[in-house]
């Protein structure tokens, strides 16, 4: 018996101690073997187990074991799949915008009722062109209303899949902002490893900069402002409210890349707390 | 029409007979106060196997390697009847749900695992199995059975569904059934087929045992 890889013909549990679950997991994930063998009976022979009863009953503990363990790894690895999915969101968004306003810009001198934004460019996308110079206009539309379609699906994908990578940090943010959160970290892990500080402020790094050249107050917020429990709070108690939120979600994250399970303790406790911050009179 | 395996069972659910095992609850499906639940033919091939009458050389309580499991819906009545039963599926979304139905059943055994690569579970499968239901709907699917031929015991049987659009989405289905059975025939002897659109279109069920 070894502590390495078992021989090429044995079954999971050779050489394994019936108690040692960690250990019959990660046989059952990484090993291999050339030939299937009678391992039922092999496991009574050698002692494993003293029936073929028990032998069933050891693997169905341990294939399941083994089984969760690796859908937790793997559906960690999704964590980077969410974090090109709102990049590639907040891409397709921003160039929407901007030729949205090349096209009212555009679509102005031909039209008198068009109207500057996205919603615009799907008017001006819905018209009959008349003349070839409509023609490209009209066509030129067509492409900024496809790409926010585009930017809605993107949306709709991160809102089914970060409560599966992210299910405390979707709970909580939301599953948008939980993504922007992991992808501004740079990955679940690197999230779960931040002080809830930092959490605090990730996405205001240019302000953080400019204070840390002394050019600035320190910021008390970055992307969580976009959060009800941050934007919804009086100003004067906003401050508390983003520490009170940041230190939650730097809990969640450590919950949801080192378990993965979903535990409702933390939100309600974190709605208590905001009530309370909230229930402080403004200027107090 | 061939006899059901023991452990399954036509039922009368709202009116209608139905294929139905006896179990826990797993997808929605009605259950009777004797603890019998339908088993839906239109969401399981093997189901549209049986509805059609195919002889699968199931009588209950065998060995089973089940390639596909997705999240556990066909499996979890083939664990509802059969003996030990090894679920295989390798996307981790639907094996999340796929836990929770072997949680409920002692035989099941889920496996995160390839089935294009059955070394990284031969450790685990046992030998001489009685059963092999395959429902990959993947391309390579003959491949796949070809591969997994090792845990079949001499008399032991394949029930394949075989998806045409899986292959090719644009070949006629039956050249491509065509070209699944003539891969399988190098280590199979092919003892039925049958067209189960009743239930599921572009899908053929086959009948297999090892050569
Ligand atoms: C049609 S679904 C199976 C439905 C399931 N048999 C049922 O009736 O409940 C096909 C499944 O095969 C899985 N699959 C495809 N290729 C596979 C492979 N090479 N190894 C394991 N699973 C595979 C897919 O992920 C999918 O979940």
């Amino acid at each position: 018996m070894n502590d390495g890889a078992p021989s090429t013909n044995a079954g999971w549990f050779e050489g394994i101690d019936p108690d040692e679950s960690e250990r019959a997991s990660e046989v059952i994930t990484d090993g291999e073997a050339e030939e299937p063998r009678n391992w039922p009976a092999i496991a009574v022979e050698s002692g494993f187990v003293d029936s073929e009863e028990a032998y069933y009953e050891r693997l169905h503990e341990a294939s399941l074991d083994a089984t969760r363990r690796e859908v937790r790894e793997r559906e960690r690895a999704d964590d980077m799949q969410l974090v090109h999915s709102i990049r590639a969101m907040d891409d397709a968004e921003r160039t929407a915008n901007e030729l949205a306003e090349r096209l009212a810009e555009w679509a102005g001198t031909l039209f008198d009722d068009a109207d500057v934004g996205v919603d615009g460019a799907r008017a001006v996308a819905e018209r009959d062109p008349e003349t070839p110079l409509e023609e490209r206009v009209v066509s030129f539309a067509g492409r900024i209303a496809d790409l926010a379609d585009e930017r809605d699906d993107l949306r709709a994908f991160i809102e089914s899949r970060a409560p599966a990578v992210a299910p405390n940090l979707s709970e909580m943010a939301g599953p948008v902002l939980a993504a922007r959160l992991v992808a501004l970290a740079g990955g679940l892990e690197s999230l779960a490893k931040k002080p809830s500080g930092t959490v605090q402020v990730l996405g205001a790094e240019d302000a953080l900069f400019a204070h840390l050249k002394g050019r600035a107050p320190s910021p008390k917020h970055g992307v969580i402002y976009v959060h009800d429990y941050v934007r919804g709070t009086h100003p004067d108690h906003r401050g508390s409210a983003a520490r009170a939120f940041a230190g939650k979600l730097a809990i969640a994250a450590r919950i949801d890349h080192y378990s993965g399970e979903m535990k409702p303790g933390i939100h309600e406790e974190l709605r208590e707390r905001m009530e309370t911050i909230r229930a402080r009179e403004a200027g107090e | 029409m061939t006899d059901l395996p023991e452990g399954v069972e036509r039922r009368t659910f709202d009116g209608r007979k139905r294929l139905a095992t006896r179990g826990e609850t797993v997808y929605g499906e009605p259950r009777d106060e004797e603890g019998w639940r339908a088993w839906d033919a239109g969401r399981s091939k093997l189901g549209a196997m049986f509805e059609h009458g195919m002889d699968t050389g199931l009588v209950g309580g065998e060995s089973v390697l089940y390639l596909g499991a997705a999240s556990g819906t066909t499996v979890s009545h083939v664990a509802d009847f059969a003996g030990p039963t090894y679920a295989v599926e390798f996307a981790a979304r639907p094996v999340r749900d796929l836990i929770d139905v072997a949680e409920a059943r002692g035989n099941l055994f889920p496996l995160l695992k390839d089935a294009r690569t059955p070394e990284t579970y031969t450790h685990v499968v046992e030998s001489d199995l009685d059963c092999i239901v395959q429902d990959v709907a993947t391309r390579g699917q003959a491949d796949v059975a070809v591969r997994n031929r090792r845990f079949l015991s001499d008399d032991g049987r394949l029930l394949a569904a075989v998806k045409a659009r899986s292959e090719d989405v644009v070949a006629d289905p039956e050249a491509v059934f065509e070209a699944f059975l003539e891969d399988l025939r190098d280590s199979y002897e092919v003892l039925e087929t049958q067209r189960l659109d009743r239930f599921h279109e572009d899908h053929l069920g086959v009948v297999a045992r090892p050569k």
